[in-house]
C-alpha cells in the first residue's frame, strides 16, 4: 500500500495510517473442482486406464498355444515396421484416407458454397438432405452402397445402360468401391465445416470485389476461396481422421480380403486371438490420429489467426 | 451474382442424388415382393416387413439401442452439466487441461476404443455387460453434449446469476430457478445429440457387445457380413423413416444446423 | 451519523491499483455520484460493496456493520446493473417476486409489493410481460423494481442509464429522482456522464485512477474544482499557466499581463488557473489581453475563441444584443475572482483536493 498517496485521497484529516485486514467469507477455491470431479473420476477410471492398458498389452507377446504373456517387449511394434504386410495395410488406409479427403474438399467444399447462396426454403430443406445422412447409422449407409454395388447392381447396370461400359466393374471388395463409400458417409463433415467458416463472411464483400471490377470467377478464386479455406483445413482434418480410423465401411465394402488398420486390429482381435497385435495396430492408429488432428489444427490456427481473430 | 447459375444447381443436384442413393436404393429393396435379392425389383410387397416379426432379435436390439442410448445420454448430461458450469464460470488451474480432456473422445478412433474397454472390461467382470455398454457409450457422447452445453453456458448473460445473488438467492437456488431454464435448450439438444450417437454407434460396440446385449446396428453390421438380403434392408428402411421423422421434429423444434454445427463457437 | 462508511477500500490487479484507499462517508437517504472515465476505479469500487469482486484491503461498514464479512447475498443491496440482468424466463412481476421469494414472503403479500412496485415505476399494466418484450426503458424500470422492492438499505446503479436513448435518458433522470424522493433509499449511482452526475446527486464524487478527486454538491464542484482534472471534467473550462506569488495584499496569482488575487494562502510557484466559459467577460482595463481568433453564433450564445499570451481562451456570451467584439479585434476579458479556481501547476496530484461541504 503506497502510503504517500494514501494520504492525499482521504477526505478524514486524521484517519489511521493502516486499516484493520477485512474480514471476508473465504470465497471457497473448490466449486470447479467439484463441480468436475464426476467427469474428471469417470475420464480417469474409463478412458485413461483403459488405454493405458491397451498401451501396455501391446507390449505383451502373444504365442499361439499359450496366449497372451505378460512381458514387456517391443516385439510387436518391430513385427509391424519389419512386416511388408503391415506396410501394406497402412500405406492402403492412408492412401485411401487421403483419396477420400480430397474428394470430399472437391465436392463438399463448393456444395456449402452452393447451399449458401441458396434462399429459404430451399436452403433449409437441402441442409437438411445433406446433413440428415448423418443422423443415419453408418451401416445403413454402408448397406446402400453394397446393394448399389456388385455386378447386377444398379451402378453397374446404370453406367452399361448409359454404353459407358461393357463389362461390369467390380466395386464390392476394392479400394475404389471403398473410397465411395466412405466419401458418402464422410463428406457432411465437410460441408458442415465449409458451412461454419462461411457463416463468418460478410456477404458485402464479394459485392464490394464486384463494384471494384473483378468477374465472377476472380471474385471466387481471389476473394471466396482465400477466406473458406480454414474451413475447408479443418474440415480436412476431421475427414482424414476419420477415414484413417474407418471401421464398417471398410468391412462391409472391403470384405475380408481387403484390410484397412482398423479391419486389422479387428481381425487380430477377434479372428486370430492375437490381442496384443492389436492393440499395437489401435495404438499406432491412435498415436496417427493425435499427431495428426492436433498437429494440423495447430498449424490451421497459427497461419489463419490473424485472419479471425 | 449471388444466385447459383444453372452449372451450379446441375452440380448441386448430382451432388443430393449421390447422397441419397444408398439410402433410397435401401428403402427400395426393403419394398421388393421376391425372395430374395434383385435390381430392379419386380414387385412392391411388405412380406420383408413383416418377416422382421420373425426375427426378434431385431426387435431387441432395437429395444436394447434404445434403452442404451437414453440411460447413456442421460447419465452423460448429468456428468456435462456441472463440468460445463465449472469450466464456463471459473477461472482455475488446469480448466484448459480439464476441458481437452473431456473433449479427447473426439480424437480417439473407436476401434481403438473398441479394444482398450474390451480389455478394460474383461479384466473387471463387466464384460458384454449392458453395464459396461452404458459406460463406454458415455465417454463417447459425452463431448457432444458438453460441447452445446458449453455454449449455452458461456452464451449466457452473467450478470443474471449475481442479480439473483443480490436478491438473497443461495447458489443452489441460483442455478435451479435460473441458471438451468437458460440453458436448458442446450443440455436437451446435448441429450438428442448424445443419443443419436450413442444410437448409430458400431465401431467400438462391435468389440464389447456380446450375443444377449446387443445394438441394433452391431446385430445388422454381423448379418451384412455373412449375407446381403432384403431383410437387412428392411430393417434398416425402417431405421432410416425413424430417423427422417425424428429429423424432422429436430428441426422444426430446435434447428438440425444448430444442432450439428453448435449455437456459438467453442 | 455516517449510514455508509467506506474506509481505504483498495483492489488490485496484479501491477495495477485500480482502487487506490477510497475513503467515503455517505449519510442516509443521499443519492450520491462515482463520477469519473473510463478505468478511474467507480465500477470496481461499486462491484466490492456489492460483493462481486474480494477487496485487497479496507472496510465497508453500513449502518454500523461489517459488509465485507458477508456473502453477497447476505448483504441485503439492491443492485441494477448496466444490462439491467432481468431473468428473462421470468415476467416482469416475477422478477420483481423473485427477491420477495427469497425473502420467504408469502404469496399474498408478495403480490401486494410487486402490485406496488410495479406502480412506484409506472409499469403496473406489464407485470405479465417477458423482458424481451419490453423496451430498454421499460426494462430499466422494471430492474428498478426489483431492486427497490426488497426494500434494501442501500441501493446500487451501475451505469444505469448509458443504454437509453438521449429522450429516454432524460425521462428516467427524473424518474430516478422522484423515486429517491418518494422511497428515501440511500442510492449510489456509478456514471461517467458529468450532466447526469450533476442533475440526479445530492453531492459527486468525483475519481480518476482509482482516487477521490474531489467530493462536493454538484455546485461546490462546478463552481470550485479542487484540481484541473475536475475542472476538465465537470463542464467545459479554461485552464491558464500562471505564477503565484505573495505580494503585500495578499497570495496573488499572475497570468500573462494580468494580476489576480488568490483566496486561500497558497505556496509560491507555478500554478494554473481555472474558470469556465461562461464566467469571462469583456473589460476594458484590469483584464488578459487577447486577440479574437473566431467567434460562432450559436443561437442562445456566441462562442468565442480567444488567444492569449497565456494560450488559446474559451468565451461564452449570451446573445442578448449587447455589443460583442468581432473577429480580429484586439480585446481584454476579465472575470470575478470569486468565479475561478487556482490550484497547483501538477494536474495529477490531488494535494489541493479539500471537501467543499
Amino acid at each position: 500500500m503506497s502510503m504517500a498517496a494514501s494520504t492525499e485521497s482521504q477526505v478524514q484529516a486524521n484517519a489511521p495510517a493502516t486499516a484493520p485486514p477485512p474480514r471476508r467469507p473465504r470465497r471457497w477455491p473448490w466449486t470447479p473442482y467439484l463441480l468436475s470431479a464426476p467427469g474428471l473420476a469417470l475420464f480417469a477410471v474409463l478412458l485413461l486406464v483403459p488405454l493405458v492398458m491397451t498401451f501396455l498389452l501391446s507390449l505383451n507377446s502373444f504365442s499361439f498355444y499359450g496366449g497372451i504373456e505378460n512381458v514387456w517387449q517391443i516385439g510387436n511394434y518391430a513385427d509391424i515396421i519389419a512386416d511388408s504386410y503391415f506396410h501394406e495395410v497402412f500405406l492402403r488406409t492412408f492412401r485411401i484416407a487421403a483419396v477420400v479427403t480430397l474428394l470430399c474438399a472437391l465436392f463438399g467444399a463448393p456444395e456449402a458454397y452452393i447451399l449458401r447462396r441458396m434462399k429459404s426454403p430451399w436452403r433449409g430443406l437441402c441442409l437438411l438432405i445433406v446433413l440428415g445422412p448423418l443422423l443415419i447409422s453408418v451401416v445403413s449407409r454402408t448397406l446402400g452402397w453394397a446393394l448399389l454395388f456388385g455386378s447386377t447392381g444398379l451402378v453397374n447396370q446404370g453406367l452399361m445402360g448409359l454404353g459407358l461400359i461393357a463389362t461390369p466393374i467390380e466395386f464390392m471388395y476394392t479400394e475404389t468401391g471403398v473410397i465411395i463409400a466412405l466419401t458418402h458417409v464422410l463428406v457432411p463433415f465437410m460441408v458442415l465445416s465449409v458451412w461454419a467458416s462461411l457463416q463468418r463472411l460478410d456477404p458485402q464483400v464479394e459485392n464490394a470485389a464486384l463494384s471494384l471490377g473483378a468477374g465472377p470467377l476472380t471474385v471466387m478464386r481471389r476473394v471466396v476461396l482465400p477466406q473458406i479455406v480454414p474451413g475447408i483445413l479443418s474440415g480436412s482434418i476431421i475427414v482424414f481422421a476419420l477415414a484413417a480410423s474407418a471401421f464398417a465401411t471398410p468391412a462391409i465394402i472391403g470384405g475380408r480380403r481387403l484390410k484397412v488398420a482398423a479391419t486389422l486390429a479387428y481381425d487380430e482381435f477377434l479372428n486370430t486371438l492375437n490381442w496384443p497385435l492389436g492393440a499395437t495396430v489401435a495404438v499406432l492408429l491412435l498415436i496417427a490420429n493425435v499427431v495428426i488432428i492436433v498437429g494440423c489444427n495447430r498449424l490451421v490456427e497459427r497461419r489463419y489467426k490473424q485472419v479471425f481473430e | 451474382m449471388n444466385r447459383n447459375g444453372p452449372l451450379a444447381l446441375i452440380f448441386h443436384v448430382l451432388f443430393l442424388g449421390f447422397l441419397l442413393a444408398p439410402i433410397l436404393i435401401v428403402c427400395a429393396v426393403a419394398f421388393t415382393s421376391q425372395g430374395y435379392l434383385s435390381l430392379p425389383t419386380e414387385g412392391l410387397s411388405l412380406r420383408w416387413f413383416r418377416a422382421i416379426g420373425d426375427n426378434p432379435e431385431f426387435i431387441r436390439a432395437f429395444k436394447d439401442s434404445l434403452l442404451l442410448g437414453a440411460v447413456s445420454s442421460t447419465l452423460a448430461i448429468l456428468v456435462a452439466v456441472p463440468a460445463a458450469l465449472a469450466i464456463a464460470r471459473h477461472q482455475f488451474f488446469g480448466r484448459e487441461a480439464i476441458q481437452a480432456l473431456f473433449l479427447s473422445p473426439l480424437m480417439v478412433p473407436h476401434i481403438v476404443l473398441g479394444i482398450a474397454f474390451l480389455r478394460f472390461f474383461t479384466m473387471i467382470g463387466l464384460g458384454g455387460t449392458f453395464a459396461g455398454l452404458v459406460l463406454s457409450h458415455v465417454i463417447i457422447i459425452l463431448p457432444f453434449a458438453l460441447r452445446l452445453i458449453l455454449a449455452a453456458s458461456t452464451g449466457m448473460d452473467r450478470a443474471v446469476e449475481n442479480a439473483a445473488a443480490s436478491l438473497g438467492a443461495s447458489s443452489w437456488t441460483c442455478f435451479r430457478r435460473v441458471t438451468l431454464p437458460l440453458i436448458l435448450p442446450g443440455v436437451a439438444s446435448g441429450w438428442v445429440l448424445a443419443f443419436i450417437n450413442s444410437f448409430d454407434e458400431v465401431t467400438m460396440t462391435v468389440f464389447i457387445a456380446s450375443p444377449e446385449t446387443t445394438t441394433l446396428p452391431v446385430r445388422l453390421f454381423l448379418y451384412i457380413q455373412d449375407n446381403i438380403d432384403p431383410l437387412v434392408a428392411a430393417v434398416s428402411a425402417v431405421l432410416i423413416f425413424l430417423t427422417v421423422a425424428a429429423m424432422l421434429v429436430l428441426d422444426r423444434v430446435y434447428g438440425l444446423e444448430r444442432l450439428l454445427v453448435g449455437k456459438g463457437r467453442d | 451519523m455516517a449510514y455508509l462508511v467506506l474506509d481505504q477500500l483498495t483492489k488490485r490487479f496484479g501491477n495495477w491499483t485500480a482502487v487506490d484507499n477510497v475513503s467515503l462517508t455517505v449519510e442516509k437517504g443521499e443519492l450520491i455520484s462515482l463520477l469519473g472515465p473510463s478505468g478511474c476505479g467507480k465500477t470496481t469500487t461499486l462491484q466490492m460493496i456489492a460483493g462481486f469482486l474480494d477487496a485487497d484491503g479496507g472496510r465497508v461498514m453500513l449502518d454500523g456493520q461489517d459488509l465485507l464479512a458477508k456473502k453477497p447475498n447476505e448483504r441485503g443491496l439492491g443492485i441494477v446493473f448496466q444490462s439491467y440482468a432481468l431473468f428473462p424466463h421470468m415476467t416482469a412481476a416475477e422478477n420483481v417476486a423473485f427477491g420477495l421469494e427469497m425473502r420467504r414472503i408469502n404469496r399474498a403479500d408478495r403480490d401486494r409489493m410487486v402490485a406496488d412496485a410495479l406502480k412506484l415505476v409506472g409499469l403496473e399494466q406489464y407485470g405479465d410481460r417477458h423482458p424481451r418484450r419490453m423496451s430498454g426503458g421499460q426494462q430499466q424500470r422494471v430492474a428498478l423494481a426489483r431492486a427497490l422492492v426488497i426494500k434494501p438499505s442501500l441501493l446500487l446503479l451501475d451505469e444505469p442509464l448509458s443504454n437509453l436513448d438521449a429522450k429516454m435518458r432524460e425521462e428516467m433522470q427524473i424518474e430516478l429522482r422522484r423515486i429517491q424522493r418518494t422511497v428515501g433509499t440511500t442510492m449510489i449511482l456509478v456514471t461517467h456522464d458529468q450532466s447526469e452526475a450533476m442533475a440526479l446527486s445530492d453531492r459527486v464524487v468525483v475519481m480518476n485512477k482509482g482516487r477521490i478527486q474531489q467530493v462536493a454538491t454538484p455546485q461546490e464542484a462546478y463552481d470550485r474544482p479542487a484540481n484541473a482534472f475536475v475542472a476538465n471534467f465537470l463542464g467545459r473550462t479554461n485552464l491558464l499557466p500562471g505564477m503565484v506569488g505573495g505580494s503585500a495584499g495578499g497570495t496573488v496569482i499572475t497570468v500573462a499581463d494580468s494580476v489576480w488575487p488568490v483566496a486561500q494562502p497558497m505556496a509560491a510557484g507555478p500554478g494554473a488557473l481555472a474558470v469556465r466559459p461562461e464566467k469571462i467577460g469583456f473589460v476594458d482595463a484590469g483584464g488578459l489581453s487577447g486577440t479574437v481568433l473566431a467567434r460562432v453564433f450559436q443561437g442562445t450564445q456566441w462562442l468565442f475563441e480567444i488567444e492569449t499570451a497565456a494560450g488559446k481562451l474559451m468565451v461564452i456570451r449570451q446573445h442578448d444584443g449587447s455589443p460583442l467584439p468581432a473577429e480580429r479585434e484586439r480585446v481584454m476579458v476579465g472575470w470575478r475572482a470569486d468565479d475561478m479556481a487556482v490550484m497547483p501547476a501538477d494536474p495529477d496530484t490531488a494535494s489541493g483536493a479539500r471537501e467543499a461541504a
